[in-house]
């Protein structure tokens, strides 16, 4: 069976309204699902310990990785939302050697169709469009579909006028779509700024680890730019860097304190903050009465 | 010395061969005309057939050539009163990328492009044609300046990536490429690039957002470095020559795959054995292509080349019953 038989056949299983995918589900194997590790205590915790904790390590405070549709579960009120563009695939547009098998297993793995999960619901009762990457689906790597959702998740703010918020989670550009990947960062950076000109509200959320063509595209465009402690952010690679200037660097070298130190963010925030502080954001820009200022027009 | 290139060996040794043969000639007073002329018609017939089956690797060793003709070259080149203008007003002068104002046949222009040196002591001051976030900036300043002038702005694409350095996270790399990508989209001004020699991924896309991409007939443009991408494909940078092939990193590759929208011809063997020539052939196609935006309005202009960003990309959908986009 092909990735778009198995793709078409388990879509058609779930016609029925859609369960929402418990972790569990979606990490598949049983073992590893009943107790995780902290990779920095050391800790072993119950997953469902874990999930209860928004997967932030009760002992230390390490920020596991989420997936997208525990983003969008436990970020979106209730657990709600209404997903955008679920049915887009990739294609193979280079013939790259393993790409289609590549595909076929991140989709087995995760459950997604792509790296990355658009849509729309409420945060303490504001309406927003949202977008999740998802790292797991080679390495949240953006090609055309994750450019593609991004962009019309835009383009779906600025036609609502609601605002926009992006949790990334990419190591970068996808290399299997070539430079057709590479577009991608300027389509989405395009998207942004046309938003940007209607006075669209943007909060980028940079989650571990952001990198490459995601942090140097749409992903640093955010009229506000928060990251979640400890996420890995930059540019370029670790390795490559300290091969090329054959220095060590500083242990918290690219994370999100990091960045934050050097100017680059507006505020680390703890995943349990989160859904306060963009209630917070949300609320201030609903406030009624502008003063002056840049007149948005659509 | 002239840097050789490994595929270019037997026309250097033919080469040799005829000089050789004219000295002897010269030397015993003997008349082996005919056998020079038939060397020499060999030779002419064996660069035409070398140059014209060029592998993508071939490409990508002549798009790196020192003598290639660099931003500043091509800027002397193509422009009359061109005025180099330095600094991002906020932390320093980028040596890495360079820009200026000037005229084009009487067109007054801003051009900014990447800067290589053409030797090891010129690339060690240009930092090999890697940029610093200041780099970006000081293109931004530039390209901002030439929009509320209403000057066009012509970019030139050469750099084997954006500096993956300490200082250039700390300042924001990601951040000025970004912004660079995000305020191109909009520039009520047309924006005309050109990859001139290699386009390395988003080092090279931080100052490549325009309303034509044109691209020298040898140069590369990818989303990562053939040695990058055979390192993380094959842990093993020397499948470079594989890699290049796979990536479809050409300019015909990318004329192709609907990436750029024209390829600009290189004089035989290469823009560095003959860069007048080279740099008239830019020329030309620069101004067409100027010529060909100008009368349009910032809007349309701006329209445009949104549409232009926004159609790329390939996919499928999983409601899509056409066979003819079904997986294999
Ligand atoms: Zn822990």
């Amino acid at each position: 069976m092909n990735w778009r038989e198995f793709f078409r056949k388990s879509t058609k299983a779930k016609r029925a309204p859609r369960p929402l995918p418990s972790p569990t589900q979606k990490t598949g194997d049983v073992p590893e699902g009943i107790i995780e590790k902290c990779p920095q205590c050391g800790a072993l915790l119950y997953t469902r310990e874990l999930e209860q904790h928004l997967y932030v390590c009760p002992k230390c405070g390490h920020h596991f990785p989420m997936s997208a549709p525990e983003r969008f579960r436990l970020t979106f009120d209730g657990g709600r939302f209404f997903e955008y563009d679920a049915d887009l695939v990739s294609d193979d547009p280079l013939e790259f050697p393993g790409y289609r098998e590549k595909l076929e297993q991140a989709m087995q793995k995760t459950g997604l169709t792509e790296a990355v999960m658009t849509g729309e619901g409420t945060i303490k009762g504001h309406p927003v469009v949202m977008a999740a990457m998802d790292g797991r689906f080679i390495m949240g790597s953006m090609g055309s579909v994750v450019g593609e959702k991004i962009a019309r998740a835009i383009e779906n703010a600025r036609i609502k006028r609601y605002p926009l918020i992006i949790f990334a989670a990419s190591g970068g550009a996808r290399m299997q779509e070539g430079m057709l990947s590479l577009m991608q960062m300027a389509k989405t950076s395009a998207a942004v700024e046309r938003f940007h000109r209607t006075g669209g509200l943007f909060i980028s959320v940079l989650t571990h680890p952001t990198t490459g063509g995601v942090s140097a595209s749409f992903a640093m465009l955010g009229d506000y730019l928060f990251a979640e402690p400890g996420a890995l952010i930059g540019f370029a690679g670790r390795r490559i860097i300290e091969q090329t200037i054959r220095q060590e660097l500083p242990p918290d070298f690219q994370t999100a304190e990091f960045l934050l130190r050097h100017g680059q963010l507006d505020r680390v925030v703890p995943r349990k903050e989160m859904r306060d502080v963009l209630g917070k954001v949300l609320a201030v820009h609903a406030g009624r009465g502008r003063s002056g200022g840049k007149a948005a027009s659509v | 010395m002239e840097k050789r290139l490994p595929f270019e060996e037997p026309l250097y040794e033919l080469e040799e061969k005829i000089a050789a043969l004219k000295r002897f000639m010269a030397e015993q007073n003997l008349d082996l005309g005919e056998e020079v002329e038939r060397l020499e018609a060999r030779l002419a017939h064996l660069k035409v057939e070398t140059y014209r089956n060029l592998t993508p690797w071939q490409k990508v060793q002549i798009a790196r050539h020192p003598n290639r003709p660099t931003t500043l070259e091509i800027a002397q080149g193509m422009l009359t009163d061109f005025l180099e203008l330095h600094g991002d007003r906020l932390f320093a002068d980028d040596p890495a990328i360079v820009g200026g104002i000037g005229l084009l046949d009487g067109i007054p222009v801003t051009l900014i492009g990447h800067q290589k040196g053409r030797d090891t002591k010129e690339n060690l001051a240009r930092n090999f044609g890697m940029p610093h976030p200041e780099g970006y900036r000081k293109a931004l300043r530039l390209m901002e300046q030439a929009e509320k002038f209403g000057r066009p702005i012509i970019t030139l694409l050469n750099t084997p990536g954006a500096y993956p350095g300490k200082t250039a996270e700390e300042r924001g790399q990601s951040e000025a490429i970004a912004r660079n990508l995000r305020v191109m989209s909009a520039l009520s001004v047309p924006i005309v690039v050109v990859v001139v020699g290699e386009g390395a991924s988003g080092g090279a896309l931080g100052i490549g957002v325009g309303d034509r991409i044109l691209m020298l007939e040898y140069a590369w443009y990818s989303v990562i470095s053939p040695e990058g991408a055979a390192a993380l494909l094959w842990k093993d940078a020397k499948e470079a020559e594989r890699a290049a092939q796979t990536m479809k990193i050409t300019a015909q590759d990318l004329l192709e795959l609907g990436i750029i929208d024209a390829v600009i011809p290189e004089p035989l063997g290469g823009a560095h054995r003959d860069k007048p020539e080279a740099i008239r052939r830019i020329k030309a196609a620069v101004k067409a292509a100027l010529l060909e935006l100008m009368p349009l309005s910032p809007k349309t202009l701006v329209d445009d080349r949104y549409e232009k960003y926004r159609r790329i990309g390939r996919f499928a959908s999983l409601f899509d019953e056409t066979p003819s986009t079904g997986g294999a």
